[in-house]
């Protein structure tokens, strides 16, 4: 590419601002998702943890006035929902996934009965840090305009995979979710650590959804989430549930969804339905590629009733 | 002794009733907190369900594409698979339908029916079939991949309806051409709901004969129960996987043609109503089993049906019904584990 | 037991009694559903408070609600498939609903068209013009606004305070009603600056507010300045215009609040006027039109106030039009135009009227705007 077409750089540009912009409710979502897997339980209800999350963080940020408090009640309900998922999870003959999917109908179902009357107003945003004031180019500058949620996500996933893979506790889970007659016999509470990682999980996911209504799109509607948290469990298997490619798969997804409209505004525009499916296609190979009925895949919990 | 086996007998209708029960004393407490009038609400919702002629036409009017739905998420479940494709394979199902419709056109009414009726039911057949191949002899998970596939499906229709297959007349609302009234699905007479709901009782009922009655059923019990079992009986599970989940998908395959053919006469944006995540609900309220799949949709048909009435009458949001289904849904899901000890209650009381 | 817990429980117990009580006088009070009144019912597609195509008629809805010897009733998020037939014959069975006002485009063909014979009392409008005599039934009717009108005048106000020279438009769906908002909308900003480029994004569907954000990142990366929209809540991209410091006009309803520094105009419904006209009518029995169409002139759209952004002289150049439209002597489609792929879609001396048929099945991008009417 030369530079005299100046017009397709904004391309590569808005996938990068995209990836930046669009992919921390992904991320948020999936590294929670990706604990609470680990732990050994699915919890496919972190679409409704989103959904309600980004409704309680604009009410509460439209009622107080601060953005911040709007993020923790959104992880306190995320939080809530999780607690709920893991006690009903807990007995006997309950299926996870099903859970789950009753969790998504509550969840979407209370955030939309009590957002009715915050679709309206406006409220106060989180605060963004311009990393991009170095460049005198402001496609630059509003591309690199990156939320601090963004930032923790960044450095949550490494955390995560160390929390994971060097600390005790991160061990405890594991084992958990590898074998709970193993972790039985070792004395630790199988139920009582999925319960605190599908908690974390949630609260994780409530923080991805105010991140949406509270930063981008930032605002408050009822089609502001769209399956999002869907397929942020889906990125979790894709991701073969290590934090680190959590980060890049979210990363590649909110590239990717930026990717229709970028095309389009630089005068490509057949076939935009088949674009915007692009990411779903893309997950879907890379899965067919990756799996294989043969050999276990590493990483993957024991215990998890999705791979059984 | 008697009275024991009896209990025993009345599980499975005697749990899922407490459970709804429970589910709406549940609710009713969440209206009071929200300064609702419970029984009233109630009241209305059977108004709006079941209370008059209309209103149960209402709902079985609803209920009909949710059997079928349904069956797309029962059958692989009694595999042990969750299959959350049903609104993916209904969407593919209305568009092969309308396209054999439409390029039948013109040739005996009761052909074209006949060539729908296969097209949609095929289609939307090897839609989830194909999930159930990737995931026995690719070891994809099906949960995900039925996801993906129900986007895939809809930016299928959206792109086919706005590019290749688009009416030129369908001017604001992008459809195909409409297939012709003479190839329509009537109303049930006296009844005034179209047939698409005899389709739905018959293929609940002959899934239901299928599963539960013949060796295939128990077979696929046998999977269900243990794969490894299965395999060491050498029973050929792949073939029975892919097998039931083609069953599964031609249910909400000839979903999606009903849509078309009964309600909308083309192919449009509007076939991804939803039906395929409601039957979801439906599938787990029956327990997965294909006879129940009937009376539950008629349930949540009904609650639906009422939902405008708690609108109009109660002002409250659309979303309440999502509430209560998601309430119904938990309780069930938690009465599961109930299954079983309800004897072992009684055997205690009886050695005492 | 604490007492807080005992107390809260006593009130339960007592709000249960009250509802009992409720619910036995509810019985006894069934039958009479709203006395004498005037039942109307208002069926939205999504919901009635997105600040956009909804809370539009819902506002229609509000208007006809404070009219005397009216009862309204409303039911919100009803997707254009059978359940918008249920909800029609609902409100009919259920609430003795004599007048309704189905208020999406898709609500018409072939649920209204299959519901309304079904009633010959009860009188079913529709929001979308697309009524024709002699083959609908004679209950049904349909209503819809040239709201192209408002977006030339937009147009006008975007092209002249535009310094880039370059427009937005972020559209759903390439279907004429949305083609026509963006080539009126481009030939009103020619009409100021004849060099002057309107860039369309689809989205693909009426509500996606991520795409939506998305869209309109990626226009204002491409320099462009002032950015217009037909989807179905504009509240997402007037939020971020504003935020990112260019213009914006608005759509459906009044968003002026939402951008105090950069909302321009916007082109709006009318609808409180429509549908208070047609209670009247239907309530004094008289006979209703059965296809009512218009534009600026006949009120059944309109313009937002002129933000700050705008000149005295572009708000003159936009008033002037918007005379000449009461005047009823503007004609926006008139040749020759071409489209943008250079084609002549309209010869020299033609000049098409906002009722002519022609336009109704519009499927041209016109010169000058740069997007693709495929999907």
């Amino acid at each position: 590419m030369t530079e005299t077409v100046l017009g397709w750089w904004g391309v590569p540009l808005a996938i990068l601002g995209g990836a930046i912009r669009a992919s921390t409710p992904y991320l948020f979502v999936s590294l929670g998702e990706c604990l609470t897997e680990k732990s050994g339980r699915t919890n496919l209800g972190q679409e409704g943890n989103l959904v309600l999350g980004a409704m309680t963080a604009y009410a509460v940020s439209y009622l107080s006035g601060s953005p911040w408090l709007g993020v923790l009640a959104a992880g306190a309900t995320g939080m809530l929902l999780g607690l709920l998922h893991a006690w009903v999870c807990q007995f006997k003959k309950v299926n996870d996934i099903a859970v789950g999917i009753a969790l998504m109908l509550f969840g979407i179902g209370v955030a939309f009965f009590f957002g009715k009357p915050y679709i309206q107003p406006t409220a106060p945003h989180l605060p963004a840090i311009g990393f991009g004031n170095w460049s005198d180019i402001p496609q630059v500058r509003a591309a690199l305009e990156i939320n601090v949620l963004f930032l923790f996500g960044l450095l949550l996933a490494p955390l995560l995979s160390w929390v994971l893979s060097s600390t005790r506790w991160g061990l405890m889970l594991r084992t958990v979710g590898d074998s709970s007659d193993a972790a039985d016999a070792l004395g630790f509470s199988v139920n009582g650590v999925r319960m605190v990682a599908t908690m974390i999980g949630g609260f994780l996911a409530g923080v991805g959804g105010a991140f949406l209504s509270l930063y981008y799109p930032g605002s408050w509607n009822e089609g502001l989430s769209s399956g999002q948290g869907l397929i942020a469990v889906a990125l979790v298997v894709f991701a073969r549930w290590d934090p680190m490619r959590c980060l890049y798969a979210a990363l590649l997804f909110g590239g990717a969804g930026a990717l229709g409209p970028a095309l389009q505004s630089v005068g490509f525009s057949s076939g935009y339905y088949l674009f915007n499916a692009a990411p779903y296609v893309l997950t879907l190979i890379l899965m067919i590629a990756t799996c294989s009925p043969q050999r276990t895949l590493t990483g993957v919990p024991g215990e998890l009733s999705i791979t059984k | 002794m008697k009275a024991l086996a009896l209990v025993a007998a009345m599980e499975g209708l005697l749990i899922p009733l407490l459970a709804l029960l429970l589910s709406l004393g549940i609710f009713g407490v969440f209206l009071l907190a929200v300064d609702n009038d419970p029984f009233g609400v109630f009241y209305s919702m059977y108004r709006g369900g079941f209370g008059s002629p209309f209103s149960w036409r209402n709902t079985l009017e609803r209920a009909a594409p949710l059997m079928l739905t349904a069956l797309c998420t029962a059958l692989p479940a009694r595999l042990g698979l969750i299959m959350i494709g049903g609104e993916g394979a209904l969407v593919i199902g209305g568009i092969a339908a309308a396209s054999v419709g439409l390029s039948l056109n013109g040739n005996a009414p009761w052909l074209v029916m006949i060539a729908m009726v296969i097209a949609g039911a095929f289609s939307g057949g090897l839609w989830i079939a194909s999930t159930g191949w990737l995931k026995h002899y690719r070891g994809v998970n099906e949960t995900i991949t039925s996801l993906l596939f129900n986007y895939i499906a809809i930016a299928l229709l959206n792109h086919l309806i706005t590019g290749p297959m688009r009416d030129p007349q369908s001017l604001n609302k992008p459809a195909t051409l409409p297939i012709g009234s003479a190839n329509m699905i009537a109303d049930i007479p006296e009844l005034g709901v179209h047939w698409g709901l005899a389709f739905g009782l018959v293929l609940c009922l002959l899934y239901y004969l299928i599963f539960q009655h013949t060796t295939l059923g128990f077979a696929v019990r046998i999977i269900g129960g243990n794969i490894r079992t299965a395999k060491i009986v050498g029973l050929p599970v792949g073939r029975l996987t892919v097998m039931t989940c083609f069953f599964a998908g031609a249910a909400a395959g000839l979903a999606g043609m009903i849509e078309v053919a009964a309600i909308h006469g083309t192919a449009n944006g509007s076939l991804a109503a939803g039906y395929g995540y409601a039957g979801i609900l439906v599938a787990f309220l029956a327990r997965q089993n294909p006879l129940t799949v009937i009376p539950v949709a008629i349930l949540l048909g009904g609650i639906s049906a009422s939902a405008g009435l708690l609108q109009r009458s109660h002002h409250l949001p659309d979303a309440t019904v999502f509430i209560l289904q998601g309430i119904i849904f938990i309780v069930i899901l938690l009465s599961e584990t109930l299954y079983g000890r309800l004897k072992l209650l009684c055997d205690e009381r009886g050695r005492t | 037991m604490n007492a807080i817990a005992k107390k809260t429980f006593t009130h339960t117990l007592k709000k249960l009694c009250t509802s009992t009580f409720i619910f036995s006088l509810s019985f006894a009070l069934l039958p009479a559903a709203y006395g004498d009144d005037v039942v109307v019912g208002f069926i939205y597609v999504g919901s009635k408070g997105d600040y956009g195509y909804n809370q539009a008629h819902a506002l229609g809805a509000a208007a006809v609600k404070a009219m005397p010897g009216v009862k309204v009733i409303e039911e919100e998020n009803v997707p254009e498939t059978i359940a918008v037939q249920n909800t029609m014959e609902s409100m009919i069975n259920l609430d003795g609903a004599k007048l309704i006002f189905p208020t999406s485009f898709g609500y018409f063909d072939p649920h209204i068209l299959t519901v309304a014979p079904k009633y010959p009392d009860v009188t079913i409008l529709h929001a979308g013009g697309l009524y024709q005599e002699g083959k609908h039934p004679l209950n049904a009717g349909s209503y819809f606004g040239y709201i192209d009108e408002a977006q030339y005048i937009a147009g006008i106000v975007a092209g002249g305070t535009s310094k880039s020279g370059k427009l937005g438009f972020i559209a759903a769906k390439p279907i004429p009603q949305v083609l026509r908002n963006i080539n009126s909308f481009t030939l009103g900003a020619q009409s100021v600056n004849p060099k002057i480029t309107t860039q369309v994004i689809f989205t693909g569907d009426w509500a996606m507010p991520v795409k939506e954000a998305e869209a309109a990142n990626s226009l204002i990366d491409q320099g462009i300045d002032v950015i217009t929209m037909h989807v179905d809540s504009p509240k997402v991209i007037i939020e971020i215009c504003e935020r990112r410091g260019i213009y914006s006009s608005g759509y459906h309803a009044d968003q002026s609040e939402l951008a105090p520094k950069g909302y321009l105009t916007g082109a709006e419904w009318n609808w409180p006027k429509v549908y208070t006209d047609f209670v009247t009518l239907l309530k004094d029995g008289k006979p209703f039109p059965h296809l009512l169409r218009g534009g600026i002139k006949e009120g059944l759209v309109k313009v937002s106030k002129y933000g700050p952004a705008v000149s005295a002289k572009t708000a003159a150049l936009a008033d002037a039009a918007k005379a000449k439209f009461m005047a009823g002597d503007m004609v926006i489609y008139k040749g020759e135009l071409k489209d943008n792929k250079g084609n002549v879609v309209i010869p020299a001396g033609t000049a098409l009227s906002q009722t002519d048929i022609q336009l109704e099945s519009m499927d041209y991008l016109v010169a000058g705007v740069i997007g693709n009417t495929g999907s």
